[in-house]
């Protein structure tokens, strides 16, 4: 069988396991260090599930100063580090390996403290994503960036991997929301970068952190930016007949000078999965939809929404659905944001994260679904159109490991046209391993070079997630 | 740069020229001076480089209205940037400062020193800086090897993200070739609310709450007496189209509970662009300007607690989060007893934006990295630039 390759674990360190467990015991609570074979299980693997390696051991610290007591032990020990948060990546990136102690945030999850006059919160790095908008919700605030993951994954996933979220288009991403981290270093030393300014001094290894995949230190707090609710929101739903029309409808709203707060694509294969689902009420005739939402004073709202309608039509849209109620929204957004669960549902599924230039979307999407279908599989496209990264969800039977093979080789297929396209082979869910054989046709072999020297800066034995992000053979 | 014995001025016209130029440098060990427009005199005076300018790198050679992204050479001028996009009504949305009048210097901004600078103006605290607005850029490392990073795409997370460390590093960390931006389209007009005679505390606070509303302020200053008028002058802006700039000034107006004149969409842009340019800060010619970044709200206390130590004038941006601070240059111009009061309203950071070579040479312009950031900061340096060529000195001693 095909397939990711890892690297063979050091049996000198396997042969130490019962030492390095006892030396972990010994630093912190003993039930922070979890080793049986079946309590492991669970960290098998993330939400990229083909793949699967039992660690050494999982540590749950319960502060800052327990990770930089585990960090200062492993690197003493020489013994690899994989971070984890929720285990909700989608490429791989939490995957441990079979000689490495996996060091999960999830215990850590305070809120320290929030300053509404300065519209900031600092948070435990296993704070989920979602507890943070509903600590600072009743207030009227909320943290921005919403993947759809958002009830599961923590803030410090979405900082390893600089998520994005359905919202992005108004809001940023994560690196733009975060003001503040506390890094510990792969000796243990604690580094605070930047704090609660609007800038920080200095090189900006805030920028630098996010989207580092585990492979820099461990974040164990944070301070995010939350910003007030806007007066109301509305999604509104547009049905198209094909897909061309639909990615034409996107570009020409953008092009107009209008930018929503989101703009969602789906096709044909996923609002039927989704509406089976969810029951949004989407277009079951429609070939191509999209989900707008506008933000504002209802007034507001209905003005840009006229502007939309407007350039939708002249791209003939057969069907409008505005949202009346604050229900309708959600069932709007809940078909959306299960999109991935539902899919589930009805079929296994690898989830390509390319992006690509807007003028670039129509022919990618035909282009995929033709890859696909050439290796006689299903595709459903769920995507954020408004900034052109694409979400081809390829559909196989993960029983069948001929069609596994043939659904990662059509995947991989989709990402170099994505690179071929002008874009690039993730826009949000990282490289972790799922993508990590691809890095060559995105970079030269010396700018993959200069990002490893990057990174050893800060990870001088690469002891952080190895064989993560760069391929293996660039390893030094 | 004035006073520098400089060994010769080089103008690769290309990115192979200026590759070429890094790899002979690099074989000799020899430090170079990146110059863009020359507009800012920033950074520590240092020792004896050659000069390199960008202007022969010069040219847009990517505009996409469709898809509001603009790449360009880093030598490019900005009012060449600005006059393409203005043709199709569009804009950098982080507002970069011309530092041309408080520095008084001559010179044309460039886009690269906006990028390597991380540029940016009143929109920061709602839009980001230039940090957040850069995709992508291409950049010759030490090595003279020419590093991409980014692209052109609204999302990208594929390996580092060296555009954000770029970004700031004043090309410290290699020199940047071509770099590309995310664009907005401009606003259909704007306009401003201006509440007179408000001390700093008040100032702030209503700053931060209207900055907790929902309707979209995208300029929050304090100016107080003496910074351009002879009445404290508390400005906040909106942008938009027509009837949502009505509307949202109309609810901040409600906010304020003070009384609030109106500046339409000419006197507003006027005024927000010398608040932008740091003119409306009362500063001497022979004054020191400090450029201070901390928590909004706690920026009049750090103000309060300076004024005994120190004679200066100041203005308030980004909710508070900025602050312009001009004082005279005898000594070191403040740096201890402003950082140190930074350090005890919980933290920020003080960058010597305008002073003399001589006060440049003694203090640190930048403000001093903690013992680990300090570290990670020399092996990142090393990481890109192992000999050290780009702009020794620059922004730290030894590095
Ligand atoms: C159903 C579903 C929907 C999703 N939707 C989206 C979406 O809309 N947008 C999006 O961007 N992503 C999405 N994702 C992907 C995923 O949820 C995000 O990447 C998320 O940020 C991962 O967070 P986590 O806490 O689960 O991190 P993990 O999966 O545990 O880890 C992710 C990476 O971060 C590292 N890491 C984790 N914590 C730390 C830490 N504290 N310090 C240093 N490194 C750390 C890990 O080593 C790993 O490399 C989705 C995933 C699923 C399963």
């Amino acid at each position: 069988m095909a397939g990711i390759a890892f690297p063979e674990p050091s049996q000198a360190i396997l042969a130490r396991k019962r030492e390095i467990v006892a030396a972990l015991k010994a630093l912190i609570p003993a039930d922070a260090v979890i080793e049986d074979a079946r309590e492991l299980v669970p960290y098998e693997t993330d939400a990229f599930t083909a793949y699967r390696r039992v660690p050494l051991a999982v540590v749950l610290p319960r502060s800052t100063d327990e990770v930089s007591r585990v960090l200062k032990y492993c690197h003493e020990a020489g013994v690899p580090v994989v971070p984890r948060g929720a285990g909700t990546s989608l490429a791989g990136g939490a995957i441990p390996l079979e000689d490495a102690v996996v060091v999960g945030v999830a215990r850590m999850d305070r809120l320290i403290d929030v300053d509404f006059a300065n519209r900031t919160a600092r948070v435990e790095a296993g704070m989920t994503n979602l507890a943070i908008s509903d600590a600072v919700g009743p207030k009227g605030f909320f943290y921005a960036p919403d993947p759809s993951s958002q009830l599961a994954c923590t803030i410090g996933g979405n900082i390893a991997n600089n998520s994005g979220g359905a919202h992005c288009l108004k809001y940023g991403v994560t690196t733009n929301n975060i003001l503040g981290l506390t890094l510990v270093l792969d000796d243990g030393e604690v580094v605070e970068i930047g704090g609660d300014a609007i800038d920080a001094p200095g090189y900006d290894f805030l920028g630098l952190l996010c989207g580092s995949e585990g492979q820099m230190g461990i974040i164990t707090e944070a301070v995010v930016r939350i910003l007030p609710k806007p007066e109301g929101a509305r999604p509104v739903l547009f049905g198209f007949a094909t897909s061309e029309d639909a990615g034409a409808c996107v570009a020409d709203v953008i092009g107009a000078g209008i930018v929503p707060v989101a703009m969602e694509f789906m096709d044909k294969p996923a609002i039927e999965i989704c509406e089976n689902f969810a029951h949004a009420g989407y277009p079951m005739d429609a070939g191509a939809l999209l989900i707008v939402e506008v933000e504002g004073s209802n007034a507001e709202m209905a003005s840009m929404l006229a502007r939309i309608i407007e350039i939708a039509r002249a791209h003939k849209v057969q069907t409008i659905k505005e949202s009346q109620s604050a229900m309708e929204a959600a069932a709007i957004w809940k078909g959306r944001k299960s999109a991935f669960g539902a899919t589930g549902r009805v079929a296994d599924y690898i989830c390509m994260d390319g992006t690509v230039p807007l003028g670039k979307l129509s022919h990618v999407l035909k282009e995929t679904d033709r890859i696909v279908e050439s290796y006689g599989l299903r595709v459903a496209n769920v995507f954020h159109a408004g900034d052109g990264n694409m979400h081809p969800l390829v559909l196989y039977d993960v029983n069948d490991p001929d069609e596994r093979v043939k659904a990662e080789a059509a995947g991989m297929d989709i990402l170099k046209l994505c690179v071929e396209s002008g874009g690039c082979l993730t826009g949000e869910h990282g490289v972790g391993i799922e993508k990590r054989d691809l890095m060559h046709h995105q970079y030269r072999p010396e700018e993959l070079a200069q990002q490893k020297r990057i990174r050893a800066a800060f990870d001088r034995a690469e002891r952080f997630n190895p064989s993560k992000v760069f391929p293996l053979e660039a390893r030094s | 740069m004035t006073g520098l014995v400089a060994e010769r001025t080089t103008v690769p016209a290309s990115e192979a020229e200026a590759v070429d130029l890094i790899r002979e440098h690099a074989a000799r060990a020899m430090p170079l001076r990146i110059l863009g427009g020359g507009t800012r005199k920033a950074g520590r005076a240092s020792g004896p480089a050659t000069l390199l300018s960008t202007a022969g790198l010069s040219g847009i050679t990517l505009f996409e209205p469709a898809e509001m992204v603009l790449s360009a050479k880093a030598g490019t001028p900005m009012a060449e940037i600005e006059a393409a996009l203005d043709a199709k009504g569009q804009m950098l949305p982080f507002e970069p400062m011309d530092h041309r009048r408080l520095l008084g210097t001559g010179g044309e901004p460039t886009i690269g020193g906006v990028a390597a600078g991380n540029i940016c103006g009143p929109r920061r605290f709602k839009a980001g800086g230039a940090r957040d607005s850069l995709i992508g850029l291409r950049f010759i490392n030490g090595a003279g090897e020419v590093i991409r990073s980014g692209g052109r795409v609204m999302k990208n997370v594929t390996g580092l993200d060296l555009v954000k460390l770029q970004a700031g590093a004043c090309g410290t960390l290699g020199l940047l070739s071509e770099v590309t931006f995310k664009l907005l389209p401009t606003p259909e007009t704007s306009a401003s609310l201006v509440i007179e005679g408000l001390g700093d505390e008040a100032a702030v606070a209503l700053l931060c709450k209207a900055a907790g509303s929902p309707f979209e302020m995208t300029g929050a200053a304090h100016l107080p007496a003496g910074a351009g008028s002879a009445t404290a002058r508390t400005v906040l802006r909106v942008e938009g189209f027509a009837d949502q700039v009505t509307y949202r000034l109309e609810r901040l107006a409600a906010l304020c509970e003070s009384p609030a004149l109106r500046l339409d969409a000419r006197d507003s842009l006027a005024l927000w662009r010398d608040i932008r340019d740091g003119v409306v800060l009362d500063a001497a010619p022979g004054d020191a300007v400090w450029r201070v970044s901390i928590a909004p709200n706690r920026a009049p206390k750090l103000a309060a607690r300076l004024r005994g130590a120190r004679r200066f004038t100041h203005i308030y941006d980004w909710c508070g989060g900025l602050m312009l601070l001009a004082t005279p240059e005898e000594g070191d111009a403040g740096a201890e007893v402003l950082r140190a009061a930074v350090a005890a309203e919980g933290g920020g950071h003080a960058t010597l934006l305008r002073g003399s070579e001589a006060l440049r040479a003694r203090i640190d312009v930048f403000q001093p990295l903690t013992p680990g950031l300090e570290r990670l900061t020399r092996a990142v340096k090393a990481s890109i630039d192992p000999k050290g060529l780009f702009n020794p000195g620059l922004m730290y001693p030894g590095l």
